[in-house]
């Protein structure tokens, strides 16, 4: 009968799926705890790595003196910035969680705590990728910007926070949820240094019930929902951001250009 | 006349290029100056090097009598007792109006927000912009940037005003607007230090004109004098072509 064949063809599926939900049923608080700890090690990480972007990628754009002792110091940081820049974007998150977290321990004898040690590895990652993104957003800002600030008075620094930055900060969203998202996928690989994220704890399930496929099918999808959710979210506040597209007229006496007189008689 | 800004010898070179060669200049108290000249000429380059956007290469601005190239003169403030309208507007497009022509009093006048706003609201109207407090930069035309960069210069209450091409980026049909408002200005005794290519706006409006040619100052006078009786031979070829 055609019916016996297309059940027998649905079925593994159905049985796949049975045992997938009773992977989610008898693990869920394992795997929350996990998605939890991603979302917490990913969310830190970002929101530090974007804080180290900005503070480096404004050191990185302050014009250079012509001359004198300034400029020296200010060569010799951007020269260590630089090299830091360089080196995490140069080399793989997983070699730098095992450096970073086993170095410390042999080398230094410090025991860090792992999920401080997780953290610190994703913030200063971030770091490197958001300093050349904010470096970027700066530089894209239009001259007219700065030079307008500056003709008002305002420093490097105050046209920095009050007007440049601002401006970067809404322009940078769209790159700093791409790095959100690419690091609630890359603290997997943290599972190096133990941390009890989502990857690591899949690994355990997998390993205790030897259902492989059905485990890291669930947390394909736990992955999958909490990106999208993320970037959603994200789109949001770009939005917010924005504004609206439309403003309120003050309404008023009707569009006068008003006698300067008042103006003169001020002075 | 008291002279506000005294330029001596100023020279400003880009590399090999020297744009303004020994310029020797001032702009007395409510004075009205217009700069003209053909593009290249070094009268915006001029402007800028006056309020430091660009650093001159040799000779001395004096304002009220101080140099302000000395190394301890403190440029930011400055750079408040001068008012900059930019060809291109340069509105702070992260702030809406109100905060175009508030934030710099708050923050390097150090005013008070009341006192800013009520500041700002003021020169607002002037330029008849007060209903618009609330835009955004991006929702604005051309004319009406440039009005709000005028209120945001005025509410610093500076000494003196810089317009730098202020019409240049506008459509023909806003260029009017603004000139109007500049008008009112030179009319209320600003001093006001203006360059222009609106040669008809620059004769009705200004005390002096000032021509310039290949980074010198090849002539100046009353509006009267440059444009009925120039003198130099550069003059009458530049006026001939622009006042066709």
């Amino acid at each position: 009968m055609i019916w016996d064949q297309i059940l027998d063809w649905f079925n593994p599926m159905i049985e796949f799926l049975v045992q997938a939900a009773k992977i989610v049923e008898k693990y869920w608080p394992m795997l929350l705890r996990g998605a939890g700890m991603t979302l917490f090690v990913s969310i830190l990480g970002t929101i530090f790595g974007t804080v180290i972007g900005f503070i480096i990628g404004t050191i990185r754009t302050i014009p250079l003196a012509e001359r004198g002792f300034k400029r020296g110091i200010l060569k010799i940081i951007n020269a260590i910035l630089s090299a830091y820049v360089e080196f995490f974007r140069g080399t793989p998150m997983i070699v730098q969680a095992s450096v970073i977290y086993y170095g410390s321990l042999m080398a230094l004898g410090i025991d860090m705590d792992r999920t401080f040690a997780a953290v610190f590895i994703v913030s200063i990652n971030t770091g490197a990728y958001m300093t050349e993104i904010i470096r970027g957003g700066i530089i894209s800002i239009d001259k007219g910007q700065f030079e307008a600030a500056h003709a008002i008075g305002m420093n490097h620094t105050k046209t920095m926070f009050h007007v440049i930055l601002p401006q970067v900060m809404r322009n940078i969203l769209p790159a700093l949820g791409n790095e959100f998202v690419i690091n609630i996928k890359d603290t997997s690989v943290l599972n190096v240094i133990a941390v009890t994220e989502l990857f690591f704890q899949t690994k355990s399930i997998a390993g205790n019930t030897f259902k492989y496929f059905e485990t890291y099918f669930v947390t394909c999808l736990m992955y999958l929902a909490m990106t999208l959710i993320v970037t959603r979210i994200l789109r949001h506040v770009e939005r917010k951001m924005d504004g609206p597209d439309s403003f309120n007229i003050i309404p008023g006496n009707q569009m006068q250009v008003a006698k300067p007189e008042d103006l003169l008689k001020k002075k | 006349m008291e002279k506000v800004i005294d330029v001596q010898h100023l020279s400003k070179s880009f590399g090999e290029n020297e744009i303004l060669k020994d310029i020797d200049f001032s702009v007395g108290k409510g004075e009205v100056v217009c700069i003209i000249g053909a593009s290249g000429s070094g009268k915006s380059t001029l402007l800028r090097c006056i309020n430091l956007l660009e650093k001159p290469s040799g000779g001395q601005i004096l304002y009220n009598g101080e140099n302000i190239l000395d190394d301890h003169h403190n440029i930011y403030a400055y750079r408040t007792k001068l008012g900059m309208v930019f060809q291109q507007f340069n509105l702070f497009n992260n702030h809406n109006v109100l905060k175009n022509c508030t934030i710099g009093q708050i923050k390097v006048l150090k005013r008070s927000k009341e006192e800013a706003e009520k500041v700002a609201l003021k020169y607002l109207k002037v330029v008849g912009m007060d209903q618009y407090i609330n835009a955004k930069p991006r929702q604005l035309s051309g004319g009406q940037k440039q009005r709000v960069a005028i209120a945001r210069a005025l509410s610093m209450e500076p000494d003196v005003m810089l317009f730098d091409e202020p019409t240049s980026a506008l459509d023909p049909e806003m260029v009017g607007e603004v000139l109007t408002v500049m008008k009112e200005l030179a009319k209320s005794g600003l001093t006001m230090l203006i360059v222009t290519h609106e040669m008809q706006f620059a004769g009705e409006v200004s005390n002096r004109i000032v021509f310039m040619d290949k980074g010198v100052i090849a002539e100046e006078g009353s509006p009267e004098q440059i444009f009925n009786a120039p003198k130099q031979e550069r003059t009458k070829e530049f006026l001939k072509r622009v006042l066709k």
